[in-house]
């Protein structure tokens, strides 16, 4: 029920005293004519409807701070509340971006150390704050790309290659910017095979732009061949970008520029443990090299201009920064080699069972396929993941990568302490019991929660978006 | 008929081909709830995408197998996504003049695709 539907006409949480200011009627200030002709309809309830509305939605949510959420590619790690409370000090949070000059220094000083950390963890020469989320860094960082082009009057680099195993957002984002994309497959052993690589490269001969890539790309694979990709991209005359969706995996080991990339994007919401989605905004800074650092927003003559208003999602910059200083330099290393840790161990745990086409060792996360179970059973990715809600877990991401079938990509992070995987992995392996024993309890889970299997398709085909 | 490997099916008659995606294609994208196809008089390089479709898991380009100007754009598939997993070769998706009957060669017989959708 909504808060419309609890509704009783007169409840309300307060009745103020009569007011002994003296009554001017809105018309006479505003018209009537500007004046709506009946009340708004708001929901009129008691404070105590009202907390229990919301305490009870609250209840049937599921986040970090109530399971494990092992959500491949997302890095759903665990969002220290310390980075609540700093960011919460009254100096953060009253703040204002268009106080007069010299009030905001304490602030304006945590971003120029936000983005020499960011510099130094990446490899990169400049960074920029503003860019509110992974993809809009993206566009921002294409952005440059496509300036650097037009300032060296390459106007005609319009191509950007991309892995068929990229996050959709690549193509997505590189079309955005005015770049055509076409698509590299990826080798047997799931990583970008540079001899294709070389042949794509020279079929856009003068209008190769570059290459967007993952490393570890979204199989949870190390793209070894980096270096001799950097060199095919850069002798071609075209510029990598980074996705920095999986940085997780290479805190402190290895950076975005040693690998040869130009310019990169981060998710703070993901590696530096700032919240997902509702608890708050994203943040997805853009660092480049020297060649495409001029061009950054707010960085010089060349730069692009401003792609969001003031200094970006300061709150979840303030996060990240105080991540960052609780971890240091050895524990980002720390976390990375941990959260590696972590995947290998479930991998083993699970690969028994379910079929790893892509080998025994992974990064920071790995991918699954149930295809050989779904050929054996008739029980799918979807059906297993819709099970694990059952048993008390959030489901890791299913049917992505594209290019393996009915595939589970599960990426456990470096929060989760030994215990939790243990359990996550027996919940794994007794699905797969009951896919082979009784299938029919996993076409019809979830059984636990309020509402059961919700139908997608007809969902998404007669699509109801306004009552 | 002959097959492509990103999973598209072409029937040539004469110098026009009518395309479609594979039995083996609408089973891996499970049930499609989009369907938008270029319309007629877009000219396409074999490889081009010449539309796209839409699953609840996955959306996928279209791939035009061979070199051409599209003719014909069946608007069924568009107007009910689903026919495409009924029947996704009577709901043929576009036909197509083609520029290079050569470019037919490098396609699959339904053996060969067969054996390489079992990979």
């Amino acid at each position: 029920m909504t808060t419309y539907e609890k509704s009783v006409p007169g409840r309300r949480g307060f009745i103020s005293e009569q007011s002994d200011v003296p009554v001017v009627s809105l018309a006479s200030i505003m018209g009537e004519e500007n004046l709506r002709k009946t009340p708004a309809a708001l929901p009129e309830l008691a404070e105590t409807d009202v907390v229990r509305h919301y305490t009870a939605l609250a209840k049937q949510n599921f986040g970090v701070d109530t399971g494990f959420y092992p959500l491949g590619s997302c890095t759903m790690k665990y969002n220290p509340k310390i980075n609540e409370a700093l960011a919460a000090l009254p100096g953060f949070l009253g703040a204002h971006p268009l106080a007069p000059d010299g009030m905001n220094r304490g602030c304006l000083r945590l971003l120029a150390e936000l983005e020499e950390m960011l510099c130094e963890v990446c490899g990169m020469e400049a960074f920029t704050l503003q860019p509110a989320a992974g993809a809009h860094g993206e566009l921002t960082g294409l952005m440059c790309i496509a300036a650097y082009f037009e300032k060296t009057g390459q106007t005609g680099r319009k191509v950007i290659l991309i892995p068929d195993s990229a996050h959709g957002t690549n193509p997505a984002s590189a079309a955005q910017a005015g770049f055509t994309v076409r698509s590299v497959p990826s080798g047997s052993d799931g990583l970008v095979d540079p001899d294709a690589l070389r042949v794509a490269a020279e079929a856009a001969g003068e209008s190769l732009a570059g290459l967007m890539l993952t490393n570890p790309n979204t199989l949870g694979l190390f793209e070894r061949h980096i270096v001799e990709i950097a060199e095919i991209i850069h002798g071609a005359g075209g510029l990598l970008y980074y996705d920095g969706a999986n940085l997780n995996a290479v805190m402190g080991i290895t950076t975005p520029g040693a690998m040869g990339f130009d310019v990169v994007h981060l998710n703070l919401h993901k590696t530096f443990s700032t919240p997902h989605g509702g608890g708050g905004p994203g943040a997805g800074p853009v660092g480049a090299n020297k060649v495409l650092a001029p061009f950054l927003p707010g960085k010089g003559e060349d730069s692009i201009g401003r792609v969001r208003a003031y200094y970006g999602s300061f709150g979840v910059l303030v996060k990240a920064y105080c991540y960052i200083r609780t971890l240091g330099g050895s524990g980002l290393r720390e976390a990375s080699e941990t959260a590696v840790l972590n995947a290998n161990w479930l991998l083993k745990k699970l690969r028994g069972a379910y079929d790893a086409p892509h080998g025994e060792w992974c990064m920071h996360e790995f991918v699954l396929s149930c295809a050989k179970l779904k050929a054996e059973t008739g029980v799918s990715a979807m059906d297993v993941a819709k099970g694990l809600i059952d048993k008390g877990f959030h489901p890791p991401t299913v049917y992505f990568p594209t290019i393996v079938p009915e595939s589970m990509m599960i990426e456990p992070t470096e929060t989760e302490a030994p215990e939790t995987l243990e359990a996550f992995a027996s919940a794994m392996l007794a699905l797969y019991e009951d896919a082979h024993v009784n299938p029919e309890t996993l076409h019809n889970a979830p059984v636990t929660t309020p509402v059961g299997r919700l139908d997608a398709t007809a969902a998404a085909r007669n699509p109801v978006i306004k009552r | 008929m002959l097959y492509s490997q990103d999973h598209e099916w072409i029937n040539v008659k004469g110098d026009v081909g009518t395309v479609g995606i594979t039995d083996h294609a609408q089973s891996q994208l499970g049930d499609i709830v989009f369907c938008d196809i270029e319309p007629a008089g877009t000219v396409l390089s074999a490889g081009d995408t010449a539309g796209v479709v839409e699953s609840v898991k996955a959306a996928s380009d279209i791939y035009s197998p061979v070199s051409g100007e599209i003719l014909k754009v069946n608007e069924d598939p568009a107007d009910d996504p689903a026919l495409l997993n009924t029947d996704p070769v009577a709901n043929w998706l576009y036909t197509i003049r083609l520029n290079d009957p050569s470019e037919l060669d490098g396609l699959m017989d339904e053996e060969a695709y067969d054996l390489y959708c079992r990979g």
